[in-house]
């Protein structure tokens, strides 16, 4: 236990010593997302009977949890890596169920943290409902777990930077861009409509919607069952890849 | 009578490939409890490979491997516990002082409030003055200093240096020793892989020295001196390798 906690802290130090990067800084890009897109939009486009504006701040709260849990297990993984500084992780006893928590839950916090930066800025910009606060909770709490995870396996599997660079803008950015941040998927084409389905942010950021306007594209709990497979399927998988030592241990 | 305690290290048999490279074949090696064991061999001869798989970095083909009696492998928790280790690459974790990175060790081994330990080990090792610099404040010495105590961090009985005085200066280096020999004179085994053959000469008691994968000598330092009487390690390491 003690083993977990001070890998957990040790995560959470890493990325809150540099905070200024890895948090105020993704809370600056999410409200100039915000004030671009709400400006041009607010007074054209409402959605599930909301404004526009507040309408995308669950959406970009969303987004910025998804994708720095990602960043923070990845970046931390490959950066140790490289420098050869993961050995002072591999060589203690520490049990890899313990090794794959601590990384999930510091990538969940960095990501809780962002995702209330931003939510807590945006409020200058939009009135906000929060109809059922524990939705709320839950897809972001599962969702930047997933993502963090996911994280865990990318930092695990790249060999170098630009690998990674190459993993988050070919397959995460796309994943949460053509979600359903900026948009319903009811105003797509019938097409791209049934192809946001196999898109599973798509539930995460519509299940986490409703939580604070109770509308949504899908019903939240096939949302959140949806959420729920896909992080058993990807923690397993990470699970079973610190078992193995996969590119870890030779 | 049967001896019932076990040894500090014990190797069996181990096989490591690397595709078609086999950069261990059939090692076997045993240990004692207190023993200061240095592991010789020119570069690639399979020293950090062995000193991987002691470790868990790295896992065995074939063979086993015991600390202190426990599996590495099958008992990694509890042989893991008992090994200390300082890796050959000057590797450090660039967000953390000094301090930090020895508290965060401690607390990877099951340890909290290991501060006088902390303070003990930063006292011998000269790094008293540098507890709260960061990691990448310090000069390529000091992080190696550094390096030794985050391996001591956890008390372990078994320690392995890998070239722990490769860049290090004179005043360090016995310094270093100084602290080294106490630790093994309160019974810590110790196994050194060095390339300064005269250190070994003074420190080890005992020699492995590896080539190709094998260990091609394996005898108290004074044995293998006295194979070539008059000669030094140096010319020992030499005439052996050449056979």
């Amino acid at each position: 236990m003690i083993g977990f906690l001070t890998l957990f802290y040790k995560e959470f130090l890493r990325f809150w010593k540099v905070s200024f990067q890895t948090v105020a800084a993704p809370v600056l890009t999410a409200l100039l997302y915000l004030l671009i897109f709400g400006h041009v939009l607010d007074a054209h486009v409402q959605v599930h009977g909301v404004p526009y504006t507040s309408f995308l701040i669950p959406g970009l709260v969303m987004m910025q949890v998804l994708q720095n849990a990602f960043a923070n297990s990845s970046s931390s993984l490959i950066q140790a890596k490289i420098t050869g500084s993961i050995v002072f992780v591999l060589l203690p006893p520490i049990p890899y169920g313990a090794f794959f928590a601590a990384y999930v839950l510091a990538s969940v916090v960095r990501g809780l943290l962002v995702g209330l930066g931003v939510l807590l800025a945006s409020l200058w910009f939009a009135e906000l409902s929060l109809v059922s606060p524990l939705w709320v909770l839950a897809f972001a709490l599962l969702s930047g777990a997933l993502f963090g995870a996911l994280g865990m396996i990318a930092g695990i599997w790249v060999e170098k930077f630009d690998q990674l660079a190459a993993f988050q803008n070919f397959l995460i950015m796309p994943l949460t861009m053509l979600s359903g941040v900026f948009y319903s998927i009811y105003s797509l084409p019938s097409f791209w409509q049934q192809l946001s389905h196999y898109n599973p942010v798509f539930y995460m950021i519509d299940g986490f919607r409703y939580g604070f306007f109770g509308a949504s594209d899908v019903a939240p709990e096939f949302s959140l069952a949806v959420v729920v497979a896909c992080l058993a399927v990807v923690s397993l998988l990470t699970l079973r890849l610190l078992q193995q030592g996969w590119k870890l241990r030779t | 009578m049967v001896n019932t305690i076990p040894a500090a290290v014990s190797i069996v048999n181990v096989v490591k490939r690397f595709g078609s490279l086999q950069a261990l074949r059939g090692v076997s090696l045993e240990i004692a409890q207190g023993e200061f064991f240095g592991l010789l061999g020119p570069n690639g001869a399979g020293k950090t490979t062995l000193i991987s798989t002691l470790a868990g970095l790295s896992r065995p083909d074939a063979g086993f491997l015991r600390i202190m009696g426990h599996d590495v492998i099958s008992d990694f928790r509890e042989a893991r516990r008992r090994l200390g280790v300082v890796p050959q690459e000057l590797v450090f974790d660039p967000f953390f002082s000094v301090r930090e990175t020895l508290r965060i060790q401690s607390g990877y081994f099951g340890i909290r409030n290991n501060d006088r330990w902390i303070d003990e080990i930063l006292h011998n090792l000269d790094l008293t003055s540098k507890a709260d610099a960061n990691m990448r404040r310090l000069s390529g010495g000091m992080k190696r200093r550094v390096l030794v105590a985050q391996a001591l961090v956890h008390k372990p009985p078994v320690i392995v240096l890998d070239e722990p005085t490769a860049g290090v200066d004179v005043e360090l280096r016995q310094g270093l020793w100084q602290f080294i020999r106490r630790l093994n004179g309160e019974g810590h085994t110790i196994i050194l892989t060095t390339h300064y053959l005269e250190e070994a000469e003074a420190l080890c008691g005992r020699i492995g020295l590896m080539k190709q994968g094998q260990l091609v000598a394996l005898d108290t330092t004074a044995n293998l001196l006295a194979t070539y009487p008059g000669a030094s390690l140096e010319e020992v390491f030499v005439r052996t390798l050449r056979q």
